[in-house]
């Protein structure tokens, strides 16, 4: 038992993680291209138009799992970021700070998307739906995540500061969530609800699973390399990097 | 829990010594809202619908003006660090100092309100809904600014990142508190916005000094 | 299949503007950010080679 305790935290040192991270970033690429390209096909050429929306509706195989991934990211983010704070392991805050951007990436794909979506279907760009604005809050959480990392100099400081917004944000994602959802619904003349969809045809539950998981593969692939090349930037001086064969050349 | 009320005593004094910081933070206040009929239009159906949210959104504001300088003279004269040595929990002393901050910038708002609801031809129902809201929700605001003030202790830049960091966070307590007089103008009752507004301030009394506290550690490392 | 021609591809049925306005900008993104993580990569790969060099030559 304590030995698997011992396997797990040897792994948490940047120095075995970095060699481990470099193999598996080409699986995930491999996954990411076999999944979005299977997503891809069915989104375009397996879905069948849509009764009511026509061909506007194919947004969705893109919206939703941008959505998806954005609000998971800043879930895993938050945990990194815990557990960075209880154990105190460096790579923790490596994986938070090399997923914040991917993370603020997809949710302002889950905005732009919804945007696209909006303007055939609602007739405007923008409507103040709970869930748009609050994904436009995650977006500036995210914001806010990478603009305090940014302005703190020192690696570790900027890691704990991170990591306790981010714990600060988790807690208040749902907050903030169910009181836009109270708000809205106060105002319902002002906006138009989503949820009068019909039921999704089962090839394009389909399409959209796929294309979740190749969002997913092509986050983990992302904020690996990312985390490489942070683990190479705050190591930069140790004895292991100079060692490495990359740098050797 | 006398050491607590110390530091309120302290910081409420230091307060009067530098009134003019307060005062600026009240006639922000006082002008953000006084700006608003002027960009809009004097019609007064108008301006009480938008009310709420005005005087919400400026007290919000308001608010952030404060926070930068919460914790930065006691880090820059080293007063913190003798809190953080101090044999007293420095949660509870944190607490106090947003206690003190609550007193300085958040209760004058909530006294002033009324007066400015005037300017917005709220009737009375509507200013005491309006006080109550932010009677619960400015301490909520200075708790979470707290939290804030505390990450960006002596970063460069700090005001902005501040509020880029605060500002999406008090969207809870704008939502609920304007949301309260909303409430009560159109007849459907506040009741239940200034309960959840108030569970909310309990919620953030518990943890925000605590986070604030983990913050101040951090940034005096 | 749900095109007869390519030009009814790219029109998606008078939804063109929209959905390659989101696929676009989603597989640019995607492509863009690969990329700025690799340059940061090669970045910092760079600087430690050279670090490397000078170190080695102020040994001998």
């Amino acid at each position: 038992m304590s030995n698997k305790i011992v396997n797990w935290f040897k792994y948490a040192s940047p120095q075995s993680f970095y060699p481990v991270a470099g193999k598996m970033i080409p699986w995930f690429w491999v996954l990411a291209a076999i999944f979005g390209v299977t997503g891809l096909w069915i989104s375009f050429f397996v879905a069948p138009t849509d009764a009511t929306q026509g061909e506007g509706y194919r947004i969705i195989f893109i919206h939703v799992p941008a959505a998806w991934m954005s609000m998971f990211i800043y879930v895993v983010m938050a945990t990194w970021a815990g557990l960075g704070l209880a154990l105190n392991t460096r790579l923790s805050g490596m994986m938070a700070q090399a997923l914040a951007p991917t993370g603020a990436i997809m949710a302002f794909l889950s905005l732009w998307t919804g945007a696209f979506w909006g303007k055939p279907m609602w007739g405007a760009w923008w409507v103040w739906d709970a869930r748009l604005t609050s994904a436009l809050i995650l977006f500036f959480l995210y914001i806010g995540f990478i603009a305090l990392q940014a302005a703190i100099d020192d690696a570790r400081r900027a890691d704990k500061a991170g990591a306790i917004l981010a714990l600060v944000g988790v807690v208040n994602v749902p907050i903030i969530y169910f009181s836009v959802k109270w708000w809205n619904t106060l105002h319902q003349g002002a906006s138009v609800s989503i949820n009068k969809a019909p039921a999704m045809a089962t090839t394009m539950l389909w399409g959209m699973l796929i294309m979740a998981l190749a969002f997913w593969m092509y986050s983990i692939a992302v904020a690996l390399t990312r985390v490489r090349a942070i683990i190479l930037e705050r190591e930069a001086h140790t004895e292991w990097v100079k060692e490495l064969s990359e740098v050797k050349q | 829990m006398s050491a607590v009320f110390a530091i309120i005593r302290r910081d409420l004094l230091l307060a009067m010594r530098r009134k003019s910081e307060v005062l600026t933070a009240l006639f922000f206040f006082i002008i953000v809202v006084s700006l608003f009929p002027l960009g809009i239009g004097p019609e007064p159906a108008l301006l009480r619908k938008i009310a709420p949210g005005i005087l919400w959104v400026a007290a919000l504001l308001a608010t952030m003006l404060g926070l930068a300088r919460l914790f930065a003279p006691d880090h820059a004269d080293g007063t913190l660090e003798q809190m953080v040595l101090s044999p007293t929990p420095l949660g509870l002393l944190i607490a106090g100092k947003i206690a003190a901050h609550w007193i300085t910038t958040g209760l004058p708002l909530v006294l002033l309100a009324p007066v400015l609801g005037i300017q917005f031809d709220l009737d009375s129902g509507a200013q005491g809904i309006l006080v109550v809201s932010l009677l619960l929700g400015t301490p909520l605001l200075s708790l979470i600014g707290a939290i804030g003030a505390a990450l960006t202790l002596g970063l460069r830049g700090g005001g902005v990142l501040l509020s880029l960091l605060v500002l999406p966070l008090y969207v809870p307590t704008l939502i609920f508190g304007a949301g309260a007089v909303e409430a009560y103008i159109s007849g459907t009752g506040a009741g239940g916005h200034l309960s959840l507004l108030a569970a909310l301030l309990v919620l953030g009394g518990f943890f925000a000094p605590w986070a604030t506290t983990a913050a101040l550690r951090i940034a005096l490392e | 299949m749900n095109w007869g021609s390519p030009a009814e591809f790219f029109a998606m049925g008078g939804y063109g503007l929209y959905v390659w306005g989101s696929f676009g900008v989603c597989a640019l993104l995607m492509i863009a950010e690969p990329i700025l993580v690799g340059k940061r990569r090669t970045s910092i790969l760079r600087s430690l080679r050279r670090e490397r060099i000078a170190e080695t030559l102020d040994t001998q």
